[in-house]
């Protein structure tokens, strides 16, 4: 059993949990505090929309594409919530729902022009910031109150955002990974002429795909507000970058439909939790973005590591 | 031909591409519990048959008929399924991401719900069970990482495997290019078996010896028609390549390097346990074995060598490399024929820290007459030539480049007749004025042409024959001896 | 091949649409000056859009996502280096190449010896040289010497000197893209890295060439945009990461892979920094500005489209 889990292909799924928890574990050593109820729903609340964003991420990564325009997308979707979803219910969930059609549609046009969706994806991210400009000029707005409750909710023993992500990372793994259907999404991104040969459209694959990567975006820009309880344009710009580095930390590739949805869930936590844990080391605040960029390398290279010993045996 | 209970039957279907006639007015049936062989050489039309057939492309003219009813105009790949009909292509089509399972769920869409993984699995392993016994696969080893030989056994599986609509043809594309002999052989027993049972089975091959064992008719076809079709008794190897238009040139034993196997080494690739793999100047030295033996890894591993990437291997000289996955490892899709056969050569032609185009040309055309590739224009792109003729710009790439020593990974796979025996006469002209070869083939006809021949087993070579030794069942008896001792 | 043919056309077409919409809104003196202003902001774009060409040629997942960082990190280094001194003038350029030189070498020895995506390795290293610069002058904005300043601003009868030097560096990478080994190598390895090596192209040394060649031309942009613009700010190379990106496949160059132009991205550079302009002679708002650039974006794409992946 314990040679079975030290296999370099085991020790390559479990890469990017051991991770998290050495950066647990280091965190925990430097601040006992956080290892309480309170300590963790600080330090892990801000993961839950980076999380929904790095799983968004991941359903375009999966079909091939990747979302350049994801951070402006959800910074629209926060602006959004805490303006019209606030003022308006109604308003404010029809345009959320549109958002989601919207990035259906995107994955539609991608898929029939035969687009790449790097550039694509980079105009829409102009489009998005465009219109959550429009919507809240100014940094404001407020978030609804059931949001609000949400997010700042003190279920008892496990703190709520351990929850969210536990059923999060569920979710997804058991939609994707072990239903029916979800086999044909993936085939889709590794195999797509094949798939389509067996009879399923990729139109419709592409559709799904980019919008529940939308669906999620959205989620996001909820979670986030109900954090924040304001909004601005530029709330969750580095949301871009962040949703593709944490799918890669969590073991996924850029082509082929090699994902892992407890993976991303497991690298954006880990990327969320790099920033507290270089404030715990007092590291010069100049220093907080670098060292992001330090642990991810970190990390890809232990990846490597991992991966020529398996190539040796 | 008189059966109207013939499962698929196509009237006088025709099929253009631009100018190209591809298919033109072809007649084509398959009876229940029939094996039917369709050869022909590259371009001849058959895989553009079978895409129609299998709904991939519709046809321009013509009808498609199941039972009395013409399809053609609303036939599609959904039609062909509900039609019993299913396609092993050449080009797998499986996905590499996916589980064997998840990828049989693919083409079953009735298996879903609770429980839909075990389905999936125990129908896998059943038709693997049934026509690869022993074949080592689980249901849940990941597609990419299986070998290919093991890839190609799933992708056959999974057509012969039938959930809701029962399965009446398959359509193999070449299915044994990549399968060692001992499942290629339970593939055409199974074919035996499937079609005893009423199945129906359509063989396409360029391994003439499977065609004539296993089929119960044969169809010939040159030049998008179709030119003979008889009983398989009627036919012999020979009727069968002068009905595809090409003549079987006799192979003239010429006796060659055999003298010279003490000077002019440029090669020595030395084995870990076994016996060194030796070159010597002008001689072509085959690598022989099963499928997968290691083959491709030493001609990978002498080309890192004469890159003075890796220092494994001894070698002496420049090496060019002579591609058989023509898709992945050789073809430049987006340039020109031109382009992609002086790619190799380019350092060559670099003056003043330019390309000379001239130079460039020049080149490209001197082989494009000597191997002779069939194209108007050395611009066009190389996509635009059949596959026969891009395995050429292939050879016309290494063998135009400088390099003295060219290492070949089973080129002919795929390659019509014609073709081969062009190349064969001019490896054996470029032997003769001082070039090596290290020619790794898995068709044992080709072995002939080598003045040495070292057989593989395990990643090791276990065996070397001069010429004179080499016999089907010499290198037989290498290939499988220490096996069977193992 | 006829003219509408041309990959890099598109890009064209749209620069002399805008154009005219100018010239017809705000006459032909004010369309002249906004045509001069889009040379010489133009010119920066296009520094860096040679060196992300040659990266994003190189095939799928190739990115320099490290050129803001990069652009940043050599003209802060530089300008306090200078000091605004003129004297150090030769001194400072040579170490923004430098700075360049190293950037470029460690993005690819991350890909190579990590094994990283170089979308993953770009992004990773660029917060490090981001962070670097933050460090090393705290967002201060050091001016730079005066006859730097002069030459990024100088005009040669009404054409910025910067554009012609950018124009004779594009026909040079031009002629290398199209006519020399490493031109060659870089289209190969694009279309085929395994064909490539196989073929004897020495793909690591293609790569690495390229992605050097992507840090100092950044770096390069970065030393003389701050002598255009007064001054090294940490967010100066902001835009550029977008933009660079969208110049190169808005000129023609495809995402894929193992095709590209150099006329494209003088097209797609005018015409980005046009179409910002229009939309503000227009007198539209921050959010419609944002909105219409975006949707012109995709627009031009969707309809130049087809030649996205293989």
């Amino acid at each position: 059993m314990i040679a079975r889990l030290l296999t370099p292909h085991s020790l390559r799924t479990l890469l990017p949990a051991v991770s998290l928890a050495a950066l647990l574990a280091a965190i925990f050593y430097l601040q006992p505090r956080t290892m309480s109820y309170f300590g963790l729903n600080l330090l892990l609340n801000l993961a839950v929309p980076i999380a929904l964003a790095t799983v968004a991420q991941m359903f375009i990564l999966c079909v091939n594409d990747l979302d350049l325009s994801l951070g402006a997308f959800i910074s629209l979707t926060a602006c959004i919530t805490a303006t019209w979803l606030h003022d308006t219910p109604l308003l404010g969930a029809l345009a959320l729902a549109g958002c989601v059609l919207a990035y259906a549609g995107l994955g539609a046009l991608i898929h029939l022009r035969n687009l790449p969706s790097i550039v694509v994806t980079l105009g829409m991210s102009f489009v998005w910031m465009g219109i959550a400009v429009l919507i809240l000029p100014t940094p404001g707005g407020k978030a609804p109150d059931w949001i609000r409750s949400l997010m700042t909710l003190k279920p008892a023993l496990i703190p709520f955002p351990i929850i969210a992500l536990v059923v999060l990372g569920g979710i997804v793994q058991i939609a994707l990974m072990r239903s029916a259907p979800g086999v044909v999404l993936r085939g889709a991104g590794g195999n797509p002429q094949s798939v389509a040969r067996a009879g399923w459209s990729i139109l419709r694959v592409k559709m799904i795909m980019f919008g529940l990567a939308g669906l999620f975006g959205v989620l996001a820009g909820m979670a986030l507000v109900g954090l924040t309880t304001s909004a601005d344009a530029n709330i969750a710009l580095r949301y871009t970058l962040l949703s593709i580095a944490g799918v890669i930390l969590g073991g996924g590739e850029f082509t082929g439909g090699r994902i892992s949805p407890i993976g991303a869930v497991i690298g954006a936590v880990t990327l969320a939790l790099a920033g507290s844990f270089l404030s715990f080391l007092r590291l010069n605040p100049d220093w907080q973005i670098g060292a992001q960029g330090a642990i991810l390398i970190l990390v890809l290279a232990l990846r490597v590591i991992i991966n020529r010993t398996a190539a040796k045996s | 031909m008189t059966d109207r209970s013939a499962i698929v039957r196509l009237n006088g279907i025709g099929k253009s591409f631009g100018a190209v006639q591809a298919l033109r007015d072809v007649t084509f049936h398959v009876a229940p519990g029939e094996c039917v062989g369709l050869v022909g050489h590259n371009g001849a039309g058959k895989s553009t048959l079978m895409n129609i057939l299998s709904g991939v492309l519709s046809p321009d003219t013509g009808e498609l008929l199941f039972g009395d009813q013409d399809l053609a105009a609303r036939y599609s790949v959904a039609a062909a399924k509900q039609n019993g009909l299913r396609c092993v292509y050449q080009e797998l089509s499986l996905c590499p991401n996916l589980s064997v399972a998840e990828n049989a769920r693919i083409t079953h869409p009735t298996i879903r719900g609770i429980g839909w993984r075990r389905k999936a699995a125990t129908l896998i392993t059943t038709w693997l069970d049934r026509i690869f016994p022993g074949h080592g696969i689980g249901p849940g080893d990941i597609v990419g990482e299986l070998s290919i030989a093991r890839r190609q056994m799933v992708e056959i599986a999974r057509a012969f495997s039938a959930t809701q609509t029962p399965v009446r043809l398959v359509i193999l594309d070449e299915p044994t290019s990549s399968l060692d002999k001992a499942s290629a052989d339970q593939l055409l027993s199974f074919v035996g078996r499937f079609t005893e049972t009423g199945g129906s089975v359509i063989l396409i091959s360029h391994m003439l010896g499977e065609i004539l064992d296993s089929a119960d008719r044969i169809v010939v076809m040159r030049d998008g028609g179709v030119v003979a079709e008889d009983a398989t008794a009627a036919f012999d190897r020979a009727r069968l390549v002068r009905e595809m238009g090409s003549v079987l040139a006799e192979d003239a034993a010429t006796p060659t390097a055999q003298a010279r196997r003490q000077t002019d080494r440029v090669i020595v690739l030395p084995g870990e346990n076994g016996i060194p793999l030796e070159v010597f100047k002008g001689e072509i030295v085959g690598l022989a074995g099963i499928g997968g033996q290691g083959q491709t890894d030493a001609l990978l591993t002498l080309f890192a060598a004469a890159n003075g990437t890796r220092n494994h291997a001894e070698i002496t000289t420049e090496a060019a490399f002579v591609a058989g996955d023509r898709q992945t490892d050789g073809v430049f899709p987006g340039w020109s024929i031109r382009r992609n056969i002086s790619i190799a050569s380019i350092r060559q032609m670099v003056q003043h820290w330019l390309i000379d185009a001239r130079k460039e040309l020049g080149l490209a055309q001197d082989w494009q007459t000597r191997i002779g590739i069939r194209t108007e224009d050395l611009s066009n792109p190389i996509l635009s030539l059949s596959g026969g003729n891009q395995q050429k710009v292939l050879f016309a790439r290494a063998l135009g480049s400088p390099a003295p020593v060219v290492l070949m990974d089973d080129p002919m796979r795929g390659v019509d007749i014609g073709t081969k025996q062009d190349v064969y006469a001019i490896l054996k002209d470029e032997a003769a004025q001082g070039r090596s070869f290290v020619w790794y083939t898995t068709e044992m006809d080709e072995l002939k042409h080598c003045d040495f021949v070292y057989v593989f087993r395990g990643g090791q070579v276990v065996s070397g024959l001069p010429r004179h030794q080499v016999t089907e069942a010499n290198i037989l008896r290498a290939s499988f001896d220490a096996a069977a001792a193992a | 091949m006829s003219l509408l043919q041309k990959p890099w056309i598109w890009s064209w077409i749209g620069t002399l649409a805008v154009c005219l919409v100018i010239i017809g809104i705000s006459g032909l003196g004010a369309g002249t000056q906004v045509l001069s202003a889009a040379l010489s902001f133009g010119t920066f774009f296009v520094i860096v859009a040679i060196g992300q060409m040659f990266v994003v040629t190189l095939g799928p997942g190739n990115v320099d996502l490290s050129i803001p960082a990069c652009m940043t990190l050599a003209s802060t280094v530089a300008m306090k280096v200078m000091g605004g001194s003129s004297t150090m003038l030769l001194p400072g350029l040579l170490i923004a190449i430098a700075i360049g030189t190293i950037i470029g070498l460690l993005n690819f020895g991350l890909i190579r010896l990590l094994r990283i995506p170089p979308i993953i390795a770009t992004l990773s290293s660029s917060f490090l040289f981001q962070s670097t610069a933050i460090w090393y002058n705290r967002g201060l904005r050091v001016k730079p010497p005066e006859p730097l300043a002069d030459f990024a601003t100088a005009k040669l009868a009404g054409v910025p000197l910067l554009a012609i030097l950018v124009l004779v560096l594009t026909v040079i990478m031009h002629v290398i893209l199209h006519h020399s080994l490493f031109g060659r190598a870089v289209l190969a390895v694009g279309q085929n890295s395994r064909a490539a090596s196989l073929a004897g192209i020495k793909v690591e040394r293609t790569r690495l060439l390229t992605y050097l060649t992507s840090a100092v031309l950044a770096a390069i942009c970065g030393f003389f945009l701050a002598g255009f613009s007064g001054g090294a700010a940490l967010n100066m190379g902001e835009e550029y990461l977008l933009m660079s990106i969208a110049v190169v496949v808005i000129g023609g160059t495809s995402v894929a892979g193992g095709f590209a132009n150099l006329p494209g991205l003088w097209g797609a550079s005018l015409f980005m920094f046009l179409l910002v302009t229009m939309l503000n002679t227009l007198g539209l708002s921050a959010g419609i500005r944002l909105i219409l650039t975006g949707a012109i974006i995709v627009g031009v794409i969707a309809i130049s489209g087809r030649r996205g992946r293989t």
